[in-house]
């Protein structure tokens, strides 16, 4: 109850200082396709790649490494440019990098010679916003993601899980219209996972952004996404697409969750041994 | 994966204990090594003039100093260092980011730059004296070719080593142009920044006092060379002995402390070692 009510005042504090939040946009992937080309040879990660991410739709990317999710998030942050396709985010070709998306990586990716607060206002400092209102905001989101009093410390000094949460709220600061997010709950215990998901949740739902998550956890994709699209080994293709039609908020024991998950394991594991059975 | 090379820090390198037994140690030796100087000085193995003492060096520097040549130089050629570094890290840091990111610059100029840095730098004096004379500018030219390329070669190996990760993160999150040079990449490749400015700031020093050797007016290297002139090897210690202590007194108070702020900040090593 008294964690419930924690959740509560966190989030209530962010919204705050952020009135009119950025809310979500549109994500079409049009025969989006990736080959990396070595000087001896080439690397297909990702086949033809065709969906459409409604404005606000949370949308969970699973599939066993190395089949292309990074790569796919890259592209949609504007790092990488597709062989071939496009993706259109609110309708406009991505090219570059644009602070409407915003990408979590899955090394947190945190600058070392900044300590923590200053990792949080890096991206308003582009913005030019002035010291105390990149402090405000910056304090804000720490304490939403339960980091208040490790402002000033080193980055060294964090936990893996710690870091993917300042990495959280450096990217929350920037107010993207869709969150990227790389694998960024694999490195926490399962109590600060679950307090993770809900406040994600939590984001998500007062403010409509758009969300890509990858996870390799099957039951994570099912607690938190709208839908599910389900990648074979490399070279990645979509093997399965589930809608997940549960009530929010979800938990991650219940019946119906463990069942979609075995069920979708077991596509995965069809994937795999087909994968095998191919010639390389 | 930058992050995570950071969790693993080196093992603890000495308690404060050992550090003060460090201090004792290091005491003694050098208080052995005087006495040692001294008794071979008194021996009347060689003449007092060609090898002094210390008690005899001390003489001469207090002599020096209240006569008040050794302030004075001290002031000439520190203010000769301060021009040339200034001048080296004015063209050394644009210039080693500029190798450093791209590439036809590092093609062409980068190859340039580390064939220079191979010439000692006062293989430049006798050039530089045709072209300018026994001036000021023609000693301060030394000490930029120098602490220059150094300086370059430090700058551009920590911008190529700056992580990509830290460049993407920084683009997601906005940054472009300039302020990716000056937020990023910069601050990204200080500790090999750092090497480069020390490496550099001894070169500098180096050439100054060679240089200096060659000219009339007073100056370090300048007391050195009429130390020997007046056949008074005291004179000469006296100022090695200053040239010694000015050379650690900067690296113990400017580029120690500097370097052990980044590697604090850096997760190095922590805290409690220093
Ligand atoms: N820059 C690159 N050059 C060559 N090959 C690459 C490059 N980046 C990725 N790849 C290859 O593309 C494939 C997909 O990589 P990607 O990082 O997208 O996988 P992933 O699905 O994120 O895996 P994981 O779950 O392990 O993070 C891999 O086989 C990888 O070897
Ligand atoms: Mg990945």
């Amino acid at each position: 109850m008294i964690l419930v009510l924690a959740d509560w005042l966190d989030c209530s504090a962010m919204n705050s200082t952020r009135p009119h939040s950025q809310s979500g946009i549109t994500l079409q992937f049009r025969g989006v396709t990736k080959t990396f080309y070595d000087r001896a040879r080439s690397v297909e990660a990702l086949q033809p790649f065709t969906t459409d991410v409604a404005a606000g739709e949370f949308v969970c990317l699973l599939g066993p490494s190395g089949c292309g999710k990074s790569t796919l998030l890259n592209i949609v942050a504007g790092l990488e440019l597709p062989t071939a396709g496009q993706v259109l985010a609110g309708g406009k070709p991505i090219t570059a990098p644009g602070s409407e998306r915003a990408l979590l990586f899955q090394e947190a990716a945190l600058f070392p010679w900044l300590d923590v607060q200053a990792n949080v206002e890096f991206g308003l400092r582009q913005q030019r916003r002035s010291a105390q209102e990149r402090a405000d905001m910056a304090r804000s989101l720490l304490a939403m993601v339960h980091l208040t009093g490790f402002e000033h410390s080193a980055v060294h000094q964090l936990s893996g899980g710690m870091r993917q949460r300042v990495a959280l709220a450096r990217a929350l600061a920037i107010d993207p219209a869709v969150i990227l997010m790389d694998e960024p709950f694999g490195a926490l215990d399962a109590i600060t996972r679950d307090r993770m998901h809900a406040e994600l949740e939590a984001i998500w739902s007062a403010t409509g952004k758009t969300i890509l998550f990858v996870t390799h956890n099957v039951r994570e994709a099912l607690a938190l996404g709208d839908r599910i699209l389900t990648f074979s080994p490399r070279p990645g293709r979509v093997v399965q697409e589930v809608r997940v039609t549960l009530p929010r908020p979800r938990s991650l024991e219940s019946h119906a969750l463990v069942d979609m998950a075995a069920q979708i394991l077991s596509v995965m594991r069809t994937a795999e041994a087909n994968a095998a059975a191919l010639p390389a | 994966m930058p992050a995570d090379s950071q969790k693993h820090s080196p093992p603890v390198e000495r308690s404060p204990a050992g550090s003060r037994t460090t201090w004792l140690r290091r005491a003694g030796f050098y208080l052995l090594l005087l006495l040692s100087w001294e008794l071979l000085a008194r021996s009347g193995l060689w003449p007092p003039w060609l090898f002094p003492g210390p008690s005899l060096v001390v003489e001469s520097l207090i002599s020096m100093l209240n006569k008040g040549l050794l302030l004075k130089a001290v002031a000439v050629s520190g203010q000769r260092i301060l021009i040339g570094y200034a001048i080296s890290l004015m063209i050394g840091v644009p210039l080693g980011l500029a190798i450093g990111r791209v590439r036809w610059i590092h093609e062409t100029l980068g190859s340039l730059v580390v064939g220079l840095q191979a010439l000692p730098s006062v293989c430049w004096l006798p050039l530089a004296i045709l072209w300018m004379g026994l001036s000021e500018r023609a000693i301060i030219f030394v000490v930029v070719m120098g602490a220059l390329f150094s300086i370059t070669l430090g700058v551009e190996s920590g911008v190529k080593n700056t992580p990509p990760l830290y460049l993407k993160a920084a683009r997601t999150l906005g940054a472009r142009g300039l302020a990716l040079y000056t937020q990023v990449i910069l601050p990204a490749a200080l500790p090999a920044v750092l090497a480069g400015l020390k490496q550099g700031w001894a070169f500098a020093w180096r050439s100054l006092m060679a240089g200096e050797l060659l000219f009339f007016s007073l100056s370090l290297g300048n007391l050195l060379q009429t130390g020997r002139d007046l056949n008074d090897a005291s004179q000469v210690m006296a100022v090695m002995l200053v040239i010694i202590l000015i050379g650690v007194s900067i690296d113990q108070m400017i580029f120690a402390p500097a370097e052990r702020q980044v590697r604090i900040r850096w997760g190095l090593y922590t805290r409690e070692t220093d």
